[in-house]
Formats: structure tokens, sequence, C-alpha cells
């Protein structure tokens, strides 16, 4: 409940916060939504001896679109993302896990950046990211670079990024126009961490076949993972009764659940597995057919 | 399934007793200063020169403590001490347990306020600082270093008893710490010669209480008058005081006990536990105010738990339905010591109301009270009751599915008769009132019952698993009458007392031992005690929680603080209404036997011109001149009575509910929620109706949501709000609360007791509609909580 | 003050400029002091209630900068600059807000310890969804747990303020 005690700095730019970063290395650590890192504090979990509150640096929270791309601001927060036109007229799928996040006071702090980059196995926008073939741009000391979703998570609670590294920004591709997604969570209660997440964004050509396909699940394995052999199953295909119930399987079987003694056993979340897929992907497919 | 296609309901419900104020909606008067942020919680309370205490607690679920070394913490700035157990080993006695049942072969261990040298429960008290602030106490604690000695631990109750597991105490032998028995009716002998024997194994899984507000203590001792006020989260000041001087062996009358606003308790705060004696021994020795407030992962670690049951189930009947008896053997978890009430829990509170609604002739119980090293378990909502309750539905259930028979068809079949009371029960008890038939009409009514089951038929033909569950509930409340509660062993009587005043200016003070605790009674018995009084309800103010106050009250529980703390207030209102009486008739000049009082004034009978208010009968009474009380009157307005129920109150009823399954992921959603509750009669409707609800949540969070989850080392897995599944609104379905009113015979104002009676009925309600929703697959039982899990695993089994 | 390179160590304090409840406010805080000790311990606004150390009741909620937070999970460092209302700012001149007038015509707590946060959530939460429906009521409170009342009288309360307060 009572946290140790740290040094807190609250910089007005990003340059501000890149000398910190560089200067405390390790010992620092971003303040974001801080809906994961104060809980972490307070229970002494973790003992970080420099605070970097980001939420003043002004080029961090915006939300935009850029060639076929929208920007996400890694200070964005859920409620914003929520509610902001742009997504849900650009990329649907986003809209439609934030709703799945925390509870409403939760979203009104936390951010898809702190979020990404807390690398929780069981976080809902680690599923959205590597199914929308997400990317996100992070500053160190040695310039900016880009890390793809495919390469950001490395470990539960372990991400890519390096000592002094700071997310600037989440990038997605925009879908195409005959697209559709859906986001499934099975949890024991509202505002619970996801027994297994799944989210689907699958595209379809004018003859039906899946010219894109994009599974993230989350809570079955180490960190959220991508069910690449079930989308490369479907590119191509007919997304039907029959191929979605092997997609399914396929997906189910990509998996590496841990015995969660709370949430599930491994065995049950590899079955629910197989049924959100089966379930997310029909769900997207119906979407892709008629208006939102 | 031979179904009756024609049901004949006629309900007869009488109202409820209508006066001015009882039986009416009032506002409540907490909650002006609740919704404006103006309550005061013990944690709001902090005198002059508080000091903070934190507890450093061990992480070891069985251990030798081999050191302590606390150096380093005491050297810290802010720091004004730090204490082990052998600091407090000479001054504070062992925590006492107040429910002695007899003949069970009960074995008391001797459970301190902080480990001396031996840990019993992942929890356990080891140290405790003192600092200027809690965030410098809690540095300190991580600074105190502890070298322990693990020692093989044990969390199941039957593991417990098995001949080579972990001895937690010398003196109690297998962990068996009692061995409780009934053997009412000749139980062997009803079993060999029925029809049929079901049998079941049950687990009644272990809950944690979890109030919004965890515990709490603040103690300043007074160094002048030698007086410690303690502020403390408590539902019963006058026992915490009491059991408090027995730990501090400081006399009673030098500790005052003040519970403040308190937020929820649910039987988590009844007992008393080490650190709040703790907190006042140190508020002494450093003579400044103490602090201490557990955090949320504190309250789920070392405040006591609820329920923890495995039971072994048979129940006997002829092959038309007609309930014989019941066997019941109980492996009780009592965790790692007896807690304050906890050893009359699991037997008294449990084994006598086996009966349920029904006529058996024969009930056998056996209850083995074990010890493990978790913490320890007492009274939760229901306190032994949804024990009870839910084996006795499930069973009716188990035993109506065996010979295919309704299971609303066999409880019409079982139940006593409306006109059979006051009915014994052979194991001891007398059930007051009731009409079990009415009510469980009523509720299948509700639910269209009939149509239900046909409905029911075809969503099977096509796969879908939709259930009706019933419960009909019975319980014991309104503890309880000294004699037969002394008699179980109980350390106090389960009276309860008032002092009503009348101020010269006829203003109201009411005095209640009961201590309310979200339950309203500072709205309810105001409006009680204006109409005992026939006086403006706003003239009456309720004091509650200050044993510098009240006369000795022993607290709210059992739903006993409308029958029995109410009951106190009657009395003592018409006691001094008789008084008053006397003293108008002199005022008047008439004879008593010619005086009535009516609408709110004295008149003599047939004259209603001249008459006297009972303002001007105080201002005589506290006058005392000769013309005003007469000769050998003592003056006041004042009565005070401690009130000793004759009986118990049995609030019933029943309890439908509807569910549907999702055929994959095997998520319950409840459709529908019928009760149907009788308790008697109601004070205030609005405020039963949210005793209904908020018993049934947690019944229905125990179905289907909660569990306390020990690993195997006895580390608590639900250590947390983010890991112990309490719901959220959004889980909740509405629940369609109905009432009938039958008042209780005995009871001064016929109210029975409410606060717990959905938390009883409510899990075997839907348990039952889930095994019924699952009966075409062979199902018969599936332990709590049903998520979605132990349901698709109970399938798979089944399909196999 | 540095220990053993670990646990404690000094740090600086830091000056913090904040409205609460339309007040102007100046202390000095340590960094780790969350927001809701600095409500009810520094300021004496004891209004706002602790409920769990993990983020889950919402007991602590308040509103800061116009949106419903969990203050147990902020920094008294964060309100500099801020705005920031309790359940203490409800009441104006005598007169109960509607959705506190809800809360007590429907019955809408018990023990009182989770309904000074649920009522700021709701006064929130209302302020954006002028005209909910049931699920969405239940939804927008699934921040905020309450051991007593079931929710439901909640729900009729929260309905109840709705159409009192209109909406526009």
């Amino acid at each position: 409940m009572f946290s140790e005690e740290f040094e807190y700095f609250r910089p007005k730019s990003l340059d501000e916060a890149m000398v910190l970063m560089k200067k405390y290395g390790e010992n620092a650590r971003v303040l974001a939504g801080g809906m994961s890192l104060i809980p972490l504090l307070k229970s002494r979990v973790i003992s970080i001896p420099n605070i970097v509150d980001m939420s003043r640096v002004p080029e961090l929270s915006k939300i935009e679109e850029r060639q076929g791309e929208i920007r996400i601001g890694s200070m964005v927060t859920d409620y914003e993302i929520e509610n902001s036109k742009l997504l849900y007229e650009k990329i649907s799928l986003i809209k439609e896990v934030s709703g799945w996040i925390g509870d409403p006071q939760v979203r009104n702090r936390g951010t898809m950046g702190g979020s990404l980059c807390h690398a929780d196995p069981s976080g809902d926008w680690g599923a959205c990211f590597l199914a929308l073939r997400g990317r996100a741009t992070v500053i160190g000391d040695k310039g900016e670079r880009t890390i793809e979703s495919d390469d950001f998570f490395e470990d539960s609670y372990t991400n890519a990024m390096k000592s002094g590294e700071v997310m600037t920004e989440i990038i997605f591709p925009i879908p195409e126009k005959r697209s559709g997604y859906s986001y499934k969570k099975m949890e024991r209660k509202a505002g619970d961490f996801a027994t297994v997440g799944v989210a689907v964004q699958i595209s379809i050509s004018e003859k039906g076949e899946c010219t894109y396909a994009g599974i993230g699940m989350t809570a079955v394995a180490p960190t959220p993972i991508r069910s690449r052999k079930a989308e490369a199953f479907l590119m191509g295909k007919k997304v039907d009764e029959n191929t979605v119930r092997e997609a399914a399987k396929i997906a189910a079987g990509e998996t590496e659940p841990m015995d969660d003694p709370l949430r599930g056993s491994a065995e049950f979340k590899r079955y629910i597995c197989e049924v959100l897929v089966r379930r997310g992907l029909n769900e997207a497919m119906e979407r892709s057919k008629g208006v939102k | 399934m031979p179904v009756k296609q024609e049901m004949e309901v006629s309900v007869e419900e009488k109202a409820t007793v209508q006066g001015r104020y009882v039986g009416k909606r009032s506002r409540r008067r907490e909650d002006s200063r609740m919704i404006t942020g103006h309550g005061r919680y013990t944690e709001d309370i902090t005198p002059p020169g508080t000091v903070y205490a934190h507890f450093l607690r061990s992480d070891y679920a069985h251990a030798r403590i081999k050191s302590i070394n606390t150096k380093k913490a005491e050297e810290m700035p802010g720091v004004i001490g730090v204490y082990t157990g052998k600091d407090f080993s000479e001054h504070l006695n062992p925590i006492p347990t107040a429910w002695t049942i007899p003949n069970s072969e009960l074995k008391i261990p001797k459970y301190r306020a902080v480990a001396v040298d031996r840990i019993m429960y992942v929890g356990d008290p080891v140290a405790v600082v003192v600092a200027e602030s809690p965030y410098r106490a809690s540095d300190a604690a991580e600074m105190i270093d502890v070298e322990y000695e693990p020692l093989e631990p044990v969390v199941n109750p039957e593991k417990a008893v098995e001949k080579d597991a972990p001895q937690l105490y010398d003196d109690v032998p297998g962990n068996v710490a009692f061995r409780w028995k009934i053997d009412a009716g000749n139980v062997d002998d009803v079993f060999s010669k029925a029809d049929v024997v079901v049998r079941e194994r049950f687990v009644n899984q272990r809950l944690q209480p979890a109030s919004m507000e965890t515990r709490g203590t603040v103690a300043s001792f007074d160094a002048g008058t030698g007086e410690t006020t303690v502020w403390m989260t408590s539902q019963n000041p006058h026992v915490h005081r009491f059991l408090l001087s027995l730990i501090l062996g400081v006399p009673e009358n030098r500790l005052r006990v003040i519970a403040p606003d308190v937020g929820g308790g649910f039987g988590s705060k009844i007992s008393c536990y080490g650190p709040e004696a703790v907190v006042c021994y140190l508020s002494k020795l450093l003579e400044r105010p103490v602090k201490w407030m557990e955090t949320r992962e504190e309250n789920f670690l070392s405040t006591t738990h609820g329920r923890d049951h495995v039971q072994y189930l048979e129940m006997a009947a002829k092959k038309d339905g007609t309930i014989l008896g019941l066997k019941a053997k109980v492996y009780a978890n009592m965790g790692a010591w007896l807690s304050t009430a906890a050893p009359g829990v699991p037997t008294i509170l449990f084994g006598l109301i086996l009966p349920g609604q029904y006529n058996m002739k024969a009930v056998g119980c056996e209850v083995y009270g074990v010890l493990t090293n978790t913490v320890a378990v007492d009274a939760y909502r229901g306190a032994g009751r949804p024990e009870a309750s839910f084996i006795v539905e499930r069973m009716v259930d188990i035993l109506a599915r065996k010979i295919n028979m309704d299971p609303a068809e066999i409880r019409l079949r079982n139940f006593i008769p409306a006109d059979s009371f006051p009915h014994p029960v052979p194991t001891g008890l007398v059930y007051d009132s009731g009409n079990y038939e009415i009510a469980l009409k009523k509720a299948m009514d509700k639910v269209d019952y009939y149509n239900l089951r046909k409905e029911q038929e075809k969503m099977r033909s096509e796969g879908k698993y939709m259930g009706i569950g019933i419960s009909s509930y019975i319980e014991v409340s309104g503890l309880g009458p000294s004699k037969v509660v002394r008699s179980t062993g109980f350390g106090l009587g389960l009276w309860e007392s008032a002092t009503v005043r009348i101020h010269p200016t006829g203003k109201v003070s009411v005095f209640t031992g009961g201590n309310p605790h979200g339950q309203g009674e500072e709205t309810t018995f105001a409006q009680l005690a204006a109409d005992e009084l026939q006086v403006p309800m706003e003239d009456v103010e309720i004091i509650h929680g200050d044993t510098g106050m009240i006369p000795f009250g022993m607290g709210t529980y059992g739903s006993r603080t409308t029958a029995v703390a109410g009951g106190a207030i009657a009395i003592a209102s018409r006691k001094l209404v008789s008084k008053a009486l006397k003293i108008a008739a002199h005022l008047m000049g008439v004879d008593e036997s010619r005086v009535v009082y009516e609408n709110g004034k004295f008149h003599e009978k047939g004259n209603k011109e001249k008459s006297i208010t009972m303002a001007q009968v105080a201002m005589a009474a506290y006058g005392a001149g000769a013309d005003e009380i007469p000769e050998g009157m003592e003056p006041g307005l004042e009565q005070t009575s401690f009130y000793d129920p004759e009986n118990f109150v049995y609030p019933f009823g029943t309890h439908i509910c509807v569910v549907d399954l999702d055929p994959e992921t095997f998520q319950v959603k409840i459709r529908r929620y019928v009760a149907v509750d009788d308790c008697g009669t109601q004070i205030n409707p609005m405020i039963v109706e949210g005793q209904i609800h908020g018993g049934v949540v947690q019944g229905l969070a125990q179905a289907l949501y909660e569990e306390s989850v020990y690993d195997s080392t006895g580390n608590l897995l639900t250590s947390t709000l983010s890991d112990y599944a309490v719901p959220t609104a959004v889980e909740i379905p509405r629940i369609e609360s109905s009432f009938m009113y039958t008042p209780s015979p005995h009871n001064p104002i016929g109210v029975k007791g409410v606060g717990e009676a959905g938390s009883i009925a409510a899990p075997s309600a839907i348990v039952n509609a889930v095994v019924d929703a699952l009966s075409g697959l062979g199902i018969t039982h599936i332990d709590m909580p049903l998520k979605p899990e132990n349901i698709w695993k109970a399938v798979k089994k089944a399909k196999v | 003050m540095m220990q053993e390179g670990s646990i404690t160590r000094g740090t600086h304090r830091i000056k913090i400029h904040a409205r609460i409840n339309g007040k102007t406010v100046e202390e000095e805080v340590e960094p780790r002091m969350l927001l809701v000790h600095f409500i009810r311990e520094k300021l004496g606004l004891t209004g706002t209630h602790i409920g769990c150390d993990t983020s889950n009741c919402g007991a602590c909620t308040v509103i800061y900068n116009g949106k419903s937070v969990k203050s147990c999970t902020m920094l008294a460092v964060q309100a500099d600059e801020s705005e920031i209302e309790t359940i203490e700012s409800l009441e104006k001149d005598g007169h109960l807000n509607p959705v506190q007038e809800a809360f007590r015509e429907n019955h809408g707590l018990q023990c009182g310890f989770c309904t000074p946060g649920m009522i700021m959530e709701i006064a929130w939460f209302l302020r954006e969804n002028p005209h909910p429906n049931e699920d969405q009521i239940r939804w927008g409170i699934s921040g905020n747990m309450c051991r007593c009342t079931g929710y439901q009288n909640i729900v009729e309360s929260v309905k109840a303020a709705s159409e009192t307060m209109g909406g526009e």
C-alpha cells in the first residue's frame, strides 16, 4: 500500500525527458497512466528510484492519420481512444478493444503505450497490436527506431526496448475497405484480466477470399501472440464455416497457456481459445459484409 | 417427469403492521452524512499526536521463529518503536474463544496476538512497528530481519486429520479441535428401512467476507484518567470491550470502545483479534494515540474467512418421495485457531437447522472442527445456515431426480404443514411460524413454472441448456434465547438492551445495544420507537456503538438486531408509556383505568376534549411536584429493558433461479431470479428489500465467482481484490423480490430477521438451476463456484 | 539518508499548487505520497475512502481534470496544476446534487463506505452519458465495488438521477 521512496520528475518536453532517461538509465521508469506502475510501486514488488512523468510532454498525446496509417501517441489514454471518431471510422478493432480495458476510471488514465510497454501476458492491447501488425516508434540515446509488433514482446512483462528508451507512438496500417474485426474476451468478471482474449482483423477480396488475416491472442502464452499458422491457413481461402472451424483449431494449437489456478487451466484456456477464435472470425466475417 | 398441470395459488398476504411510521419506506437518516462524505469511519479518526502501527507478517504458513532482529528498523528516523511477540507475552493474554460448545471433546489451542516462537499461517503477525507515518512504518517493517525455520504446513481439513499430517498444536491431537454430534430420531434405523438413499459429497468453499472497509483500530490512552478510548471497526463494541479486557488484563470499566460508522462486517468484525489488543496496549505504553488500519491484503490474509466445509451427505426416503431423514458428516476447516464464535458456527448454527422446511423425522450429524495452517474461519453472513441450507436443498433435488419427481412436487410433499406451528423438529429447535407451501407456490407463479418446464423440454431437444433451481430455505436467527444459547456454550447471553429516555421537553433518546453497520437501524428504530411512544419520528434519536453511552449490548450479527434489539426497544417503550399513563392520570386527576393513550394524546375514555401530550407528561416527570407525579413514584421518564427472547425466530422463503448456459463456454447467465421471503413484520420495506438484494448477491457470488484459494504451501492466492472475484454490477441480475408476512408469535413486534436470508437461499437456487440445466447429461452435482471451467470439466466427464 | 543502497533514500519534497473543490491549495509533498492520502490526510477531506490496494474497488474515486479517477492509483504530485473534485464538493449551499438525492430516495447505500466513490463515478458518468440504459449503467459502475446493496438500488438511483437531470 505504501510505496518505497523515489524521486519524481515531470519533463515539459521530449528532449528534457530523454536527458533524464539517459541520466538515470536502469534506475528510471516512465510514468504513463500509472495504472500498472503505481500498483507495482505500492506493493513494493519493484523498487524504482526515479519516476519520469511524461504527462506534460505535448507530442505524445495525438491521434492522427498519415499516409494510410494511424499514429497513436504513446500517452493517448484509453478514454481518448474509446471516444475517437477517427479510430472508430478507420480502425474499428481498436475502438472495440478499448472498451474491454479495465473499468471507466482506469480507462480515463491508462494509455496504450504504457500498456504495451508493461507487456502483461494477458493485456488486451497486445492482442490488438499483433492482429493489426502495428509497430512502435521508440527514441533512445542513439536516436529513433521502430519495433515491429512481432518483435515487441520478448517475455512476460519484458519488451524489446532498451534501458533509457521511450516509446513515442504506435502506428497501425489502416485496413482495407472490405474488412471485419472482432475482439472476444473471456473474463471472470468485468474489468478482470483476460482468461483468454482474441483479437481478429480480416480483409476479404471481391471474390470473397481472405487477403489479410490477423489473429492476436492474449493470456494463452508468456506473451501476447499471433496465430501465424491459422492466419496463413486462411490466406487466399473463403472465410466460411469450415475454414473458420479449421483455423480456430490451428490457432488453439499454437498457444502455450499456463495453468492459472484462478482463471483457468492450460487445457481450458486452449479449449476456450478455439471457441473464441471461431466466434471472432465469424463475427469479423459478418462485419466485413455489412455496414459497421 | 410427471408435472402437475394446474396450480391453484391463493396467497394470503397479510399486510405488514402499519403504524404511522412502521411499515413505511422512510428514507434513511444515516444517508445524509454518508452521501456527503461526512460519515466518520475508523480511518477518519486521528486524535492529535497519533502515531501509526504496521504489522510485519509471516510469509510462511508454518514455521518456527529462530530470531528477529529489529535494530535497523528501530534506528530509522521517524520510528518510535518496534515490538515483537516476546515484548507482548507478559502483557497480553491469549485470544479467547467465546463459544465453548459442550460435549464435543473441545480443545482450545492457545493463540497469541503476535507470534512468539511459532508461525501458524501466512499473515500471522510477527512484529509491529510504530512510526510517525504509515509510510515510514512500512519502510521500517522491511528492515526487520526474521529468521524462520519452515515447518510442513497443512491447509486442507481432510488432509489435516490424516495420520501423518503435520500437527499444529501439541494439545490438539490429530488437529481435531472438536467433534460434535447429533443423533435425533433413530437415524440408522430409519436409513436401514428406507426405499431410497441418495448420497453426495459437497464442498462449501471458503470465502472472504470482503467488507468494503477493512479492519482497524485507533486506541488513545488517557494518562490522566487511566482510561483507553478505542475506536474500532466492530459489530459489537461491548463484546470487544469484554474480550479486550481479558486479553489486556485491564478492567472493563477502564476501556471505552466506540464503533463509529462501520463499513460493513458480515461477521468478520465480530471476533476479537490480536492487532486490536496490541494497538490498545501500545497506546498505553507510549501514552500516545496509536492507529492501525488493515490494508486489503492484510484483510484477506488475516481477517476471518467463512464457510470451508467438506460435507458427506445421505438422504433417506420412501419411494413416493417422502423424506425420512438426513445424515451429514462434516469436516469444518477452523483455520489456525478457534476464533471468538467459531466453534458454534459449523455445529449449533449448522446442525440444528438441518431439517430445513421439511417434516423429516431423523437427523444425524457429525462435525469435525479441524485446525489447519490458514487464517481462522468464523461467522460469515449466514454463519452455518448457508452451509446447512445448501446441502438440504441440493439433496432434495438429487433425491427428486433419482426418483424422477419434479423438484417443486417433492418439496410440496414434504413441507411442514402451515397448521402445525409452533413446530418442534428432531434437532430440538421449535420453528415459530411459517407457511412454506405458499412461499413456494408464490415463487412458482412468478416464474410461470410449468410453462418454463415446457420451454425447458423444447430447449433440451434443441441441445440448449436451461435450468430452473428452487431453494426453499429456512434459517434460525434473532439470536437468541439466553438459556438455550448458554447451554450451547456461548460466552454470554444473547438478550439485547435498550434504554429509552424521554427528555423534559418530550424529545426522545434511544440507546440500543444493537450496532448497525449498514442495516439502517438509526432509521428503523426511530420508526419503531416513534410508533411505540406515539411521538413524531423527528423527535427520536437513536444512539449506538459507544460503550460509554449505551447499556451493555451484544451487537449486530445473526439477523438479530430488529428482532432482539427492536424487541428491547418495544418493551422499554411500552413500560415507559405505562408509567407516562400513570402520570397523565395523576395530572388529569382521573383514575388510571380510565385513561387511554391514542394518537399521541393521553385522555379520559370518552372525553377527547381534555388531553395531555407526552411532552407535558415528561415535564411533569422531571418536575416531580406533588401535583405532577403520584406519591411514591420515582421521578424521570426513562426505562431500560434487557429483552431475552423466548425462542429464536425462523425466517423462510423460496427463491427460484432460471439460468441459461452458453453451450460452449459454459458461462452461466441468470435469466431470472425470483425471491419470495417472509421475515414477519417489516418496519421499513425499503430497507428489507435492500437486505435481500445484498444477501442474494453474496450468495450468488459464492455460487458463481468467489473462492479463497490456498496453495499447498499455505500461500493465499486470492489475497487481492484483483484475484478474489467479488462481482461487479455487470455480473448481477435484477432480483425480483416479494414478501409474505407471517409474524413471529413470540417477538414483541412480530419481526423475524432478514439480513442473512439472501446469502442462505441463493447458492442452492443457482446450483440447483445449473445442475438442472445439465441433468440431461446425467450430471448430478458440481461444486461451487460454478466457474465455466468447472462446468466444462463435468460436462466432458459426463459425455465420456 | 541512503541505507544499504536500496530501501530508503531521502527524497526531495515537491511543492504543488492545486485546485481542490474550487479552492486553491499549496502544499509540499513527498513524491511517493498517493493522491488519496493527500486528499484525506493533508487536506482533511476524509469523505474519499480506501477499500483496497490493487485499484479494483473504486472507493477512492474523485474527479481529476474533469475525469473520474482512482485517487489511490495516482500520486499527490500529479495534483499539481490540476482541478480535483471530491464528494465534499457536490452539495452546494445545503442542496444535494441530484445523484446524492437519488441515492437517498432509492436506498442506494447501506454501510456507506463505497458510496462517495460510487457517487463521484456516477456524477462523471452521467455527464458523459445523460440517458443510460441499465446495461450501460452497470458497465459505468463496473469500477466500483459494493458489498452491501447488490447494486440493484444503486442502478435505480442512477436511473432516477438521470431522469432528474434531464440531460441536454
